[in-house]
């Protein structure tokens, strides 16, 4: 098992020696006594340094029993884990984890303690002094989105199951640990609130940069929340690893795909952001305050269609009337009313989800003001799903904050 | 017995009021406290009706030898003495026993243990007090008295030791072995907090059965209030025995009432 050249073995990452991922799992296997099989045979897999990886698989495919062996909560029957370069297989694992923060779904806040003391568990235990623990405590309730005036003090059972889980989070951080260890954290909060739960977390990775172990059993959190996905198998073998953008385009094989289910296509158009394309087309426009000879021209170069109608900020207003297609009719006005429009934070998803609605051809692209940036067609669209399957992963608020409204 | 001593009796479960931008207090109130106040008040009102009935009864010689104020007050102090030594040993033995017992490589044990408990609690603490007076001839009444009385009164508190860890949060141990405690850390500073109700449950049951039966204490001269019962039985003196059953059940009553306060005022808030 310490032949680290063996054929196989997760090499993705590793272009030379210097670039050692945070965490590097090296063919480890876990046989529990009394069991058949191992629930975890020779797995080699490199998590690189501030990413998320998402371990996710049927139940019972390892992918928990694999997580826990990375803060050896499970120790591994056989083969080496490294954390930062440095193997850790036989390192003291009470001092081990207090470098590995720990996030599970019944997030195990301590009902005892304030919120507070929770969250100076670690820096406690790593001899912090008090105005060094109280900051931190502060700024994490912060990070998490709890003001600290109103929740250092309060305990457990004062909390709603979100907030508990905000705790858990900010608990986990104490001790500012570089790798972050988190188990169903969101399993057990309801659909609205997971997915808050969700963007904010990514929000906070934006900030933090931690390197995360992800386990869920849910595809569709894989695809959100991850920057690269582990689909496991039986034995928590690798069905493949890669960004969710490519295993949803190139599914590696028939387990993947039945995995991954049904709606891939339509799933990778959430990857996506409009203000992310490269161009848009342009659109014939006209002002609302155009004379009919600029009107008839804009109509002209549509070939016949409707053109765009803008004001005198370049917002889109609406469509030119069917009276001015016709090439009579008198002032422009605003036309026929604007449906939809679409911001760069927009997904491909959410353009093609408009124009199916408004029963249109295209989309029309605003930037956060409001002002036209372009057209986005259902042709191009079409090709773009065909051409690029390994688009950046886009998420939801990961546009810079200048962009947005 | 299972259920009861499980139970916390006296000590209000309801949530109270839902979480607002108060911060709510989650420490006994006064509101709480007064509840209790109502126990040494009836308490009292007992032993004054005792001492004013016995007071207007004319007291012949026998009477007069037991229902003195040096007399009782020296029994009352032997009996508390007594049960405070029996409750003692019954801390120091049952919770680290328990503590043990509750750790997975003691697993087998358990049942060893709970079986000697619950032979300890099934024999009657007479037949056990009387027999150790006969076995252990060198050794003195008191000391007797307090060995049988805590294999009686042991119990509870080793069961509610036991009840009290395993019903911990599963999920708060996983969090605190994730996080780097160690096991000592994980006992000391998590499951022993929460299991602290559930022990102080237990200890309160022992010590309402320990006043009880340091009363038998008197069958082989090792004092406290069963001394003046039995002289009313042996002498057939109504009057002394009332006197006798009545600082017992008051004395039982109050150390209840006095437990229950503690028990409240250590439960870790926030539960």
């Amino acid at each position: 098992m310490t032949d680290l050249d063996r054929p196989g073995s997760d090499r993705t990452d590793r272009t030379d020696g210097t670039d050692e991922p945070m965490i590097r799992l090296d063919g480890i296997t876990k046989h529990f006594p009394g069991a058949a099989l191992p629930a975890v045979r020779d797995l080699s897999l490199s998590v690189p340094d501030g990413q998320i990886v998402i371990l996710v698989g049927p139940s019972g495919c390892g992918k928990t029993t694999t997580m826990k062996m990375v803060n050896r909560l499970i120790e591994p029957s056989a083969g080496r884990i490294y954390l930062d370069g440095q193997d850790v297989t036989s390192a003291n694992p009470d001092r081990l984890r207090r470098r590995i923060g720990y996030v599970i779904q019944q997030v195990g806040l301590f009902p005892h303690l304030t919120v507070a003391q929770n969250i100076a568990v670690v820096p406690r235990m790593l001899g912090w002094d008090r105005t060094r623990t109280s900051a931190r405590v502060d700024e994490l309730l912060t990070l998490v989105g709890l003001e600290p005036g109103d929740y250092r003090g309060r305990y457990p059972k004062q909390l709603s199951g979100g907030q508990q889980q905000r705790v858990g989070v900010a608990r986990a951080l104490g001790g500012d640990p570089p790798v972050l260890l988190m188990d169903e954290p969101f399993g057990a909060i309801d659909p609205i609130n997971r997915h808050r739960l969700q963007s904010e977390f990514l929000r906070i990775q934006r900030e933090i940069r931690k390197t995360i172990i992800f386990v869920t059993h849910d595809i569709d959190e894989a695809i959100r929340m991850g920057d690269r996905i582990a689909i496991l198998g039986d034995g928590a073998s690798i069905a493949q690893y890669d960004t969710p953008a490519n295993i949803l385009a190139n599914p590696a094989s028939q387990f993947v795909e039945d995995f991954v289910g049904a709606g891939a296509t339509i799933r990778r158009l959430t990857l996506r952001r409009v203000g992310d394309l490269e161009s848009l087309d342009d659109w014939p426009s006209v002002g609302v305050d155009a004379d009919p000879a600029a009107l008839a021209g804009a109509v002209g170069r549509a070939g016949g269609d409707f053109a765009l109608v803008l004001d005198e900020r370049r917002r889109p207003v609406g469509w030119t009337s069917p009276d001015a297609r016709r090439g009579s009719g008198g002032p422009v006005g605003s036309g026929l009313p604007m449906l939809s429009t679409l911001e760069p934070d927009a997904t491909l998803f959410d353009a093609l989800d408009g124009m199916l609605r408004a029963n249109s051809l295209l989309s029309v692209v605003v930037d956060g003001d409001g002002v036209y940036r372009g057209t986005l067609t259902l042709d191009r669209l079409r090709e773009l799903i065909h051409s690029d399957p390994g688009a950046t992963p886009a998420r939801p608020g990961d546009v810079p904050a200048a962009r947005r409204p | 017995m299972n259920a009861a001593q499980v139970g916390t009796p006296g000590v209000s479960t309801d949530p109270g009021p839902a979480p607002s931008l108060r911060r709510p207090d989650t420490r006994p109130g006064s509101r709480g406290l007064l509840r209790h106040a109502a126990t040494p008040v009836v308490l009292a009102l007992v032993l004054a009706a005792l001492y004013w009935y016995v007071h207007g009864q004319p007291l012949d010689q026998f009477e007069r030898r037991t229902l003195n104020r040096a007399y009782i007050t020296r029994r009352v102090v032997e009996h508390i003495e007594l049960t405070a030594y029996v409750t003692g040993l019954v801390l120091l033995i049952a919770v680290p026993l328990g503590v043990l017992l509750s750790r997975r490589s003691a697993r087998r044990a358990v049942p060893v243990v709970l079986a000697l408990g619950n032979l300890g609690q099934a024999v009657p603490s007479i037949g056990v007090l009387i027999l150790l007076f006969l076995v252990l001839t060198d050794t003195g009444p008191a000391t007797i008295a307090v060995i049988a009385f805590v294999a009686y009164a042991i119990l509870p508190v080793l069961r509610n030791t036991m009840v009290g860890l395993r019903q911990v949060d599963a999920s708060a141990i996983e969090a605190a072995r994730g996080m780097g405690m160690t096991r000592l850390a994980v006992l000391w500073r998590v499951e022993l907090p929460l299991a602290v109700p559930v022990i102080l449950a237990g200890v309160r049951t022992a010590l309402v059965i320990s006043v009880g039966t340091v009363a038998l204490a008197t069958f082989i001269g090792a004092g406290g209030l069963g001394d003046i019962i039995e002289s009313g039985i042996t002498s057939f003196r109504n009057i002394t025995l009332l006197t006798g059953a009545v600082l017992v059940a008051v004395l039982a009553l109050l150390v209840d009432w006095i437990a229950g306060i503690a028990e409240e005022l250590l439960r870790p808030r926030g539960l």
